[in-house]
């Protein structure tokens, strides 16, 4: 293991209350590049690990009030609004129906809250995917077999190797410090 | 013999809802951890494939291509096979449009409106039932389309560029309904993938042949279970749980709009859309119990759907029940109370004109065989509360029937009155709708993950820690943030 560069190092833990601990030991370490895995979130381990909240709730504002917008626009150019020169097919069609007003907020809410709705989800998930660098089909991580069980019941710490305080024996010696029940480098090859 | 709790205490245990009547029942019942969850719900994917599954699985199909050959006779010949006519001209593709997309309702209302109200207990079920609601769009889905009589140019119902210069006209409800049911469909689609994804995941790793391990990896999408990650897809699932709220109360306002909006006596009522939601959310709940107790029995999963959300679920149906016929009461007294002639005919036609049948069936399904689940003792023998489940499955279609075909069938001019009889063909893709729904739902819980496992696994007891209750623990804005790669975004 020693000629091929190390990706990372983790250390697995069998249950919550260790891994909560192990988490506030790594930050106050002085490790940068580092997570947790668990089957489930974690509620609470973002002020161990000191994680800020994420910006996810203003890419869903952003994409609902463009989802409003477009719907607007929509509406009023099929059924309000016809400007000469437009090719046949994209031409507006002004729909006068018994002398009503062509264009009319109320009648036309049903679309544009659809349409909020669906653009704010569309870009809820993919939002969530981009912010997370999903997909990534390879990951080192995946090398080790011990990992596997993060999807089912034990809990991970991994320190990068990227990270500027990362040395082999310092960083094994350390987690096996915090009581993990396995130390193992993942290599990326 | 129960034990107090103090003594409990004092004696080291468990305080459990033996020793004190103010803890909650656990939502997991037996001796469960995280490894038996996860093998108990990744077992029925990777398993051989049972014998029952197949014989199941082959009825569906039957049923089926009834549906496909009933669809290919209705496009060769034209919608004459149907039983509808010049009067009743929303016959049974109406009906079976709104009792299926109905049905979705109550996947909908467990997977986000239960989980913004933070019932836990939804777990266990949530991921089914969101399942039953997929299907059940699709099954809906299917009827408006060849009800347009020309398949072949359903796109015309979409706002899309033609040479014809003519677009659908924005404030008809038909319209409305079109991006109802597709935003509906969309977004149900996404909240319930991207809340399979951890355990496609779980399935990715635990996958023993080599195709198995590819095709779950791909839609598990590389996930690692990285707390970074569940931070987002938390609040991913928070969002979308509060967008799919007021969702999916409009996509069931909307369908009512498709009536109400129209001036037939009957269906120009104000009263429609929360009317038809409850009923949607009644209906749904009935689906989801009539699936999931013989589930949890052939799939072992009793320890995970515990008599406990069987009976959560009998009560949300007993509740929405009675805003149903609160419903049917009031229509009544508006009938009577505008002084309309057209309006109390109507009326007066349900039970006593020539469709009186239909009005007692749903009377009787919906209103009378849910009363049975007040007594505790219904409510806790799953079998009877399927019992009343099938009842108000039966009630819902009849009570989409009488709404739809008593109307139409005897309107304003006498002379126009016409009857309503549904042909072999009507009945045939009636049966083949639940075709198509039971085999998705068999391919669902041959492949896929049928219970949330990372979601049962957050309430359970191992999950909990007494971080927030140490005496260091300081949640302060001066705990050390984490300086990672430079982002000020994150």
């Amino acid at each position: 293991m020693t000629d091929i560069k190390p990706f990372a190092m983790i250390a697995e833990f069998e249950d919550v209350g260790a891994i909560v601990k192990a988490a506030e030991s790594v930050r106050d370490e002085g490790y940068l590049h580092w997570d947790v895995h668990s089957p489930m979130p974690i509620h609470g381990i973002n002020v161990p690990m000191g994680l800020r909240p994420t910006i996810l709730p203003w890419i869903t504002l952003v994409h609902g009030i463009v989802g409003l917008l477009v719907g607007l626009l929509l509406v009023w150019w099929i059924n309000a609004k016809t400007v000469t020169g437009v090719p046949t097919p994209f031409q507006g069609y002004e729909y006068l129906v018994s002398g009503k007003p062509l264009f009319s907020l109320p009648a036309n809410i049903p679309i544009l809250f659809e349409l909020t709705v669906l653009f704010a989800a569309i870009g809820t998930l993919l939002g969530m995917l981009g912010l997370n660098k999903l997909p990534m089909l390879h990951n080192p991580l995946f090398q080790s077999d011990r990992f596997r069980r993060v999807t089912a019941d034990r809990f991970f710490i991994v320190i990068e190797a990227d990270d500027p305080k990362f040395e082999v024996d310092e960083t094994q010696n350390f987690l096996n410090s915090l009581g993990a029940s396995a130390v193992e480098v993942v290599t990326d090859d | 013999m129960a034990i107090d709790a103090s003594q409990a205490i004092a004696a080291g245990e468990r305080v459990t809802q033996e020793n004190d009547p103010r803890e909650r029942v656990p939502l997991v019942l037996g001796d469960n951890d995280f490894t038996t969850v996860t093998d108990r719900v990744t077992e029925i994917t990777l398993r051989k494939t049972p014998k029952a599954w197949y014989i199941a699985f082959s009825i569906s199909l039957a049923l089926l291509s009834l549906l496909v050959v009933t669809l290919i006779y209705l496009l060769t010949t034209g919608v004459g096979v149907w039983g509808n006519n010049n009067t009743v001209s929303w016959g049974f593709p109406i009906i079976n449009f709104v009792f299926w997309v109905g049905i979705g309702h109550a996947g909908t209302l467990i997977s986000a409106i239960l989980f913004l109200l933070r019932q836990n207990w939804r777990t266990g079920i949530n991921r089914f039932a969101e399942a039953m609601t997929i299907f059940a769009v699709i099954c809906a889905g299917l009827f408006p389309a060849i009800h347009v009589g020309r398949i072949w140019l359903v796109m015309w119902l979409a706002p899309i560029p033609t040479t014809q210069a003519v677009w659908p006209q924005a404030r008809s409800p038909l319209l409305w309904d079109l991006f109802a049911i597709g935003t509906y469909a969309t977004v149900s689609l996404l909240f319930w993938y991207m809340g399979m994804i951890p355990d496609l995941a779980t399935l990715r790793d635990r996958a023993k042949g080599r195709f198995a391990q590819m095709v779950y990896g791909f839609f598990a999408l590389g996930w690692t279970g990285s707390n970074r990650h569940w931070l987002r897809f938390e609040r991913a699932y928070l969002l979308l749980a509060a967008l799919a709220t007021p969702l999916v109360l409009s996509v069931h306002s909307v369908v009512s709009f498709d009536f109400a909006t129209s001036l037939i006596p009957g269906w120009h009522t104000t009263i429609f859309p929360p009317y038809f939601v409850a009923g949607a959310v009644f209906g749904g709940f009935a689906m989801v119990l009539t699936l999931a107790i013989p589930c949890r029995q052939w799939f072992g999963l009793k320890d995970l759907i515990t008599p406990r959300h069987i009976e959560n679920m009998a009560k949300i149906m007993l509740g929405t029940g009675l805003i149903v016929a609160y419903a049917y009461s009031v229509e009544f007294f508006t009938a009577w109370y505008s002084g309309h002639h057209y309006e109390q005919f109507v009326f007066m036609n349900r039970p006593l004109g020539p469709y009186w049948w239909a009005f007692f069936v749903m009377v009787f399904c919906n209103i009378v065989a849910p009363q049975f689940l007040w007594i505790r003792s219904v409510r806790q023998n799953v079998w009877l509360v399927f019992i009343v489940a099938i009842f108000v499955n039966v009630g819902m279609w009849f009570e989409r029937f009488v709404i739809v075909v008593t109307s139409l069938s005897r309107d304003y001019l006498p002379s126009s009155w016409a009857a309503f009889v549904p042909t072999w063909t009507d009945l045939g893709m009636l049966l083949g709708s639940f075709g198509l729904f039971f085999t998705l739902f068999l391919l669902f819980c041959r492949f896929l993950p049928m219970v949330a496992m990372a979601e049962v696994k957050t309430v359970m007891p191992q999950a909990h820690t007494d971080v927030h209750k140490r005496s260091d623990y300081q949640p302060d804005p001066d705990t050390p943030r984490e300086q990672r790669k430079g982002h000020w975004w994150t």
